[in-house]
């Protein structure tokens, strides 16, 4: 065990986090809008809607989050019309067909999450807005939806830690995050083992906080 | 019940010998990305330069030999943990790798180069053919000036954890732009999607995949060796296994001897890389 290189590597680790952490809370951000988009989309009446939905997480449910990123990154790539295209500002580069790639996968599984959350809302409490005179709108407003978000908070929970896990990915396509900054100092000091010890704590670290948070909100907004 | 038994039996039997048959071999690792060093046919067989080339040495040692595909960014650290004896993998021997393992004698030089689309306006850039950064003459700085101030503001692509990665990183030429892949053919795909301004490597590995994909890739500017670039393509031994390194010393001596590594070059890169 080399614990100077451990020591020594561990600031450039944290560096990378940062970098880890942007990847996380965009993907984040954009697959919660993507995935409470397409759960509505899923419980339309309008069976185009609601099947549209369902391909779409089908799909991005049903492949490798690494098959994803290639796609994006090296096959869309590869496609003459799109490099020429104002598209290609932004998948030029690596750091926004990852966030791409990672938010459409993430939103592909919050809107699963929402949908079952959607319909496992108790019809008492709907019933209950509907005699009390309430409007549709605001029972899914005021109702439905903090409820569902209420019901979906452990299964999202573990969603975030997936999918902080699926960022390491990233590194396949150039970026420099956790992974990849392990394993580029891997690269120049052929130590694998202590590198990549200090590259798993850090993300255990990163677990143990998102783990807590989940904890605390689901006591917070227990019913 | 006794079936099973019996079967189980019979498969720990099996993979204790294939276990212990393994432990006479040796094992060779070689990446099977690096065309004309070494890549994969069409049906996944390790073909190339080097495969060729470790069959010969191994008949020349009088070992049985067995050929093991290993990821680059992970060659040296496999070897360190004996998941193979010897890496053959178009690997330079270099003074950061030395430090790590040992090298045989040199069996192969190829130069490095850097190259872009056609149509760049890096293919412009003035240069002489070829500049040996060992020598550190006015010409050679000359150069290295003309390209420091061609790669401003561009990205250059380039195989992890390469020679051509550590030059590019020596400051050489400035401070550069480098973005990593953890294959050859990663860099190949993004000099052509554009995403990569220019890449490097070696100089064949472009010609190659040129000739192959029928892309419009050019070489540029001079080709590179010494220094940075190392001193040849070895084989790497890990630093306890004395014995194995004699062994390779001499097969490449004979090799080199009978004029094999040199038919064995001339075959795949068109030209005697040997060395």
């Amino acid at each position: 065990m080399d614990l100077d290189l451990m020591i020594n590597s561990f600031p450039k680790l944290l560096n990378a986090t940062l970098i880890t952490l942007k990847l996380l809370s965009l993907s984040l951000i954009f697959g919660l809008i993507l995935g409470l988009f397409f759960a509505i989309l899923r419980l339309n009446k309008n069976i185009f809607l609601s099947r549209f939905s369902y391909l779409y997480s089908y799909v991005f449910r049903g492949t490798p989050l690494l098959v994803q990123i290639f796609i994006i990154y090296f096959g869309l790539g590869q496609l003459e019309f799109l490099r020429s295209s104002f598209l290609w500002v932004v998948l030029k580069e690596p750091y926004w067909c990852a966030i791409i790639a990672f938010s459409l996968n993430t939103g592909a599984y919050t809107s699963e999450i929402l949908r079952s959350a959607f319909e496992t809302i108790n019809k008492n409490f709907i019933e209950a807005g509907d005699s009390l005179g309430i409007s549709k709108k605001i029972i899914f407003y005021k109702i439905q939806i903090p409820i569902a978000i209420r019901q979906s908070l452990p299964a999202y929970g573990n969603e975030i830690i997936l999918m902080l896990k699926g960022t390491s990915l990233a590194s396949t396509v150039t970026l420099m995050d956790l992974t990849g900054v392990a394993k580029y100092i891997i690269s120049t000091t052929f130590k694998p083992i202590e590198v990549f010890i200090v590259a798993g704590g850090i993300y255990l670290f990163m677990t143990f906080v998102i783990h807590n948070f989940i904890k605390y909100l689901e006591k917070k907004y227990s019913y | 019940m006794n079936v099973i038994k019996k079967l189980s039996l019979g498969l720990l039997i099996t993979l204790f010998l294939s276990v212990t048959a393994n432990a006479d071999k040796i094992r060779i690792g070689t990446e099977g990305a690096y065309p004309p060093w070494n890549s994969k046919d069409a049906s996944g067989k390790l073909i190339g330069f080097e495969v060729e080339l470790a069959w010969t040495l191994c008949r020349y040692i009088g070992q049985q030999c067995e050929i093991v595909e290993q990821d680059w960014d992970g060659m040296i650290p496999a070897l360190i943990m004996r998941k193979f004896d010897a890496i053959m993998a178009g690997m330079s021997i270099t003074d950061e790798r030395k430090k790590a393992i040992n090298f045989s004698q040199g069996y192969a030089d190829e130069v490095a180069s850097l190259a872009v689309m056609k149509g760049s306006n890096l293919e412009g850039i003035q240069t002489s053919e070829g500049i040996n950064l060992s020598i550190k003459s006015g010409a050679v700085k000359k150069d290295l000036k003309t390209i420091t101030s061609a790669l401003v503001g561009k990205t250059v692509c380039v195989q992890t954890a390469t020679i051509h990665q550590n030059f590019l990183e020596s400051g050489d030429v400035g401070k550069v732009n480098v973005r990593t892949y953890k294959t050859q053919d990663e860099v190949n795909l993004d000099l052509t999607s554009g995403r990569c301004d220019v890449a490097l490597a070696a100089a064949v590995a472009f010609t190659d995949y040129a000739e192959k994909s029928g892309k419009p890739v050019a070489l540029v500017g001079p080709t590179f060796s010494g220094g940075a670039f190392g001193n040849g393509v070895g084989v790497g031994i890990r630093k306890d296994d004395t014995e194995l390194l004699k062994a390779f010393n001499s097969a490449i001596n004979k090799a080199r001897k009978n004029g094999d590594i040199s038919r064995i070059a001339t075959k795949w890169f068109g030209f005697d890389a040997s060395m």
